[in-house]
C-alpha cells in the first residue's frame, strides 16, 4: 500500500478501515542469503539498500525484541553533518544528503526537519576552532556560517547571554541540521525493506554464530537455525556480546547516555542548541517537548538507566545556557547503551570470520549515521569491499595507528 | 551509585574517576607482540553483569581502586585497592 495524502484523505472518508500492517510478520525460513542481526535503525536500514542498492531480497533481519526497540526509540533524534576529519566528513555528508531524499525513497513520513543546529562558542580559542571545523564542513561541500554574538542573539534570543563562565560569544550554525522523528525511521525503513521482500523477524535473539572451517554458515537463535552465508551484526550497545559468540573480542565499551524530555510546550526553541562547554544540547520536538541530554555517566554499564550526577549536571548546564526552561517540568528521563569505541568513530568492517561482517561503535552519534550505515553495511556485505565513505571505519585501525579520534582527546575507552 | 572505599568509607560516585576494565592491571612486557599490546589498550570483554574496573579516588585518598560490580543492576559487589592486591601497586 503507497502512502499519500489521497490515501488519507479517503480512508478518512470511509472510516479508516482500509488500512493495513505495514510489515509482514513472517516465520523465519531455514536459509537465506544474507541474515542482519539486529532489527534497528542500523540493521534495518541495511537490510533496506541490500534489498534495493544490490537485489539481494532472500534476507532477513533477526530482532531479539521489537523492531526498533533499541537506541532508534530511545535517542535525541539530531541529524547533522558537521565533522572535522576525513574519514568522517565525507560519511556524514553521504548520510546528510540520504536522509534529505528519505521520505520520497521511503514513502515515509519520517518527520525529517532541517531547523539548523548551533554549535555555541565562548572564547576566541573555541571560535579559532569552530572556523576550522566550518570550513572543513564547507570544504565538504556542506554548509556551515560563522555566527558573532549578535548573530545568535538575533536567532537564539533567551539565550544567558551574560552569564559569567562561560560569556557567549558566537556559535558555528549548520542550518541543514536538525532532527528527523525517531520511531518513523525504523517503521519506514522497516516497511520499505519489508515491500522489497526483507522477512523481518522478531522475538528472534541469536544464540549462536555457526562457523565452519573459518566461514560463517548461520546463525543458532531462540526460533531455530538459520542457515546463511552472509550474517551483519549490527546490535549497537550489545556487540560484544554477539561479537563474542564468533570468538571476538572488540574494541567497545559499553556505556550509559541519558536523556531527558519536558512535557509539551508552545514552540520556543526553533532549532537544535548544542552548549560543548558545558555538555548540554536541546530541541524542542513536533509534540512540544524540551528533548535534551548531556554526556555520558562515564562508567561501563548496560542499566539503561543513569544516576543523579549526570542528571543534576545537565539540569544546571541547562538553566546556565537558557534560564527560561526552569519552569519546564521533566517528564521522563532514560538512558541508552551506547557502543564506545576508544577514538569516539565507528566500526563497518569484515571481520577475521569470512562472511561475517561488523557494524558498530556508533558512540553516541548513531541517529544521524543510520541511512549511510546502512548504504554502506549492504555495499560492504554485497561486494566484500568496504565502500568508499565508509573506507576508514576499519576493525583493526587501532592497531594499525589508523585513529579516527574527532575530538582530539586519544585513542583510549574512558576519554570519548 | 556508592563506592565504599576501604580507606575512606562509603562515599558518592561523584568523588571517583573511572578509567576502565581491570586489563589495565595486565601490563604487557615491553617486547611483547604487537597483538598483546592491541588488547591490552583497546579490546574488551564488555560484560553484560558481573565486571571488574579500575576507579580512582580522585577527591578523596587518591587510590586506586579495583571495583567489581554489575554492570546491568549498578550493584556494587566488592572494593578493593589496588595496593592491596598480590603484587603490589600497578
Amino acid at each position: 500500500m503507497r502512502y499519500s495524502g489521497l490515501k488519507v484523505i479517503t480512508e478518512g472518508l470511509f472510516g479508516n478501515k482500509g488500512w493495513k500492517p505495514a510489515w509482514r510478520d513472517p516465520a523465519p525460513k531455514a536459509e537465506y542469503d544474507a541474515i542482519i542481526i539486529g532489527g534497528g535503525g542500523h540493521g534495518l536500514s541495511t537490510a533496506y539498500y541490500l534489498a534495493k542498492n544490490h537485489g539481494l531480497t532472500n534476507i532477513a533481519v533477526l530482532e531479539k525484541g521489537y523492531l526498533g526497540s533499541g537506541n532508534i526509540g530511545r535517542n535525541t533524534t539530531i541529524v547533522r553533518a558537521n565533522y572535522f576529519l576525513q574519514g568522517n566528513s565525507e560519511f556524514y555528508s553521504h548520510s546528510m544528503k540520504l536522509w534529505e531524499g528519505l521520505e520520497i525513497d521511503l514513502n515515509y513520513n519520517v518527520m525529517h526537519s532541517q531547523r539548523g543546529l548551533i554549535n555555541l562558542f565562548h572564547s576566541d580559542g573555541q571560535r579559532d576552532a569552530f572556523v576550522r571545523r566550518g570550513n572543513s564542513m564547507i570544504n565538504q561541500g556542506d554548509d556551515a556560517i560563522l555566527l558573532d554574538r549578535e548573530g545568535v542573539r538575533e536567532m537564539l534570543p533567551y539565550l544567558d547571554f551574560e552569564q559569567t563562565r562561560f560569556p557567549i560569544y558566537g556559535g558555528l550554525y549548520h542550518p541543514r541540521g536538525g532532527t528527523a522523528r525517531h520511531d518513523a525511521v525504523a517503521w519506514g525503513y522497516a516497511r520499505a525493506a519489508d515491500k522489497r521482500g526483507v522477512d523481518l523477524i522478531q522475538n528472534c535473539e541469536v544464540t549462536g554464530v555457526d562457523i565452519e572451517n573459518g566461514r560463517v554458515t548461520g546463525v543458532q537463535t531462540t526460533r531455530g537455525a538459520i542457515k546463511a552465508r552472509k550474517v551483519g551484526i549490527v546490535v549497537a550497545g550489545r556487540s560484544s556480546q554477539v561479537a563474542a559468540m564468533a570468538g571476538m573480542r572488540l574494541p567497545i565499551e559499553s556505556h550509559i547516555l541519558q536523556a531527558f524530555v519536558t512535557e509539551g510546550l508552545k514552540p520556543v526553541i526553533d532549532h537544535v542548541v548544542s552548549f560543548g562547554m558545558g555538555h548540554f544540547y536541546i530541541s524542542q520536538s513536533d509534540k512540544g517537548g524540551l528533548v535534551f541530554g548531556g554526556d555520558l555517566d562515564f562508567y561501563a554499564s548496560y542499566a539503561s538507566r543513569g544516576n543523579l550526577p549526570m542528571v543534576e549536571h545537565v539540569m544546571e548546564a541547562g538553566m546556565t545556557l537558557m534560564p527560561m526552561i526552569g519552569r519546564a517540568k521533566v517528564l521522563r528521563s532514560w538512558g541508552g547503551i551506547m557502543d564506545m569505541s576508544p577514538d569516539g568513530s565507528p566500526i563497518i568492517d569484515k571481520t577475521h570470520v569470512d562472511g561475517l561482517f561488523i557494524d558498530c561503535g556508533w558512540n553516541y552519534g548513531g541517529f544521524k549515521a543510520v541511512p549511510a550505515s546502512g548504504w554502506c553495511m549492504a555495499h560492504l556485505m554485497a561486494t566484500g569491499e568496504s565502500h568508499p565513505v565508509a573506507a576508514r571505519f576499519k576493525l583493526n585501525r587501532f592497531a594499525t595507528g589508523h585513529i579516527l579520534d574527532e575530538e582530539g582527546t586519544g585513542s583510549q575507552h574512558n576519554l570519548h | 551509585m556508592r563506592l565504599t572505599c576501604p580507606l575512606c568509607g562509603e562515599r558518592d560516585r561523584r568523588e571517583f574517576y573511572y578509567y576502565g576494565s581491570e586489563d589495565y592491571l595486565n601490563r604487557p612486557a615491553p617486547d611483547a607482540a604487537p597483538q598483546a599490546w592491541d588488547d591490552y589498550l583497546h579490546n574488551r570483554d564488555n560484560p553484560a553483569g558481573v565486571t571488574r574496573d579500575l576507579w580512582y579516588h580522585d577527591m578523596g585518598c587518591s587510590s586506586w581502586l579495583v571495583v567489581t560490580r554489575n554492570t546491568v543492576t549498578h550493584d556494587i559487589l566488592a572494593v578493593e585497592a589496588v595496593a592491596d592486591r598480590k603484587g603490589g601497586a600497578a
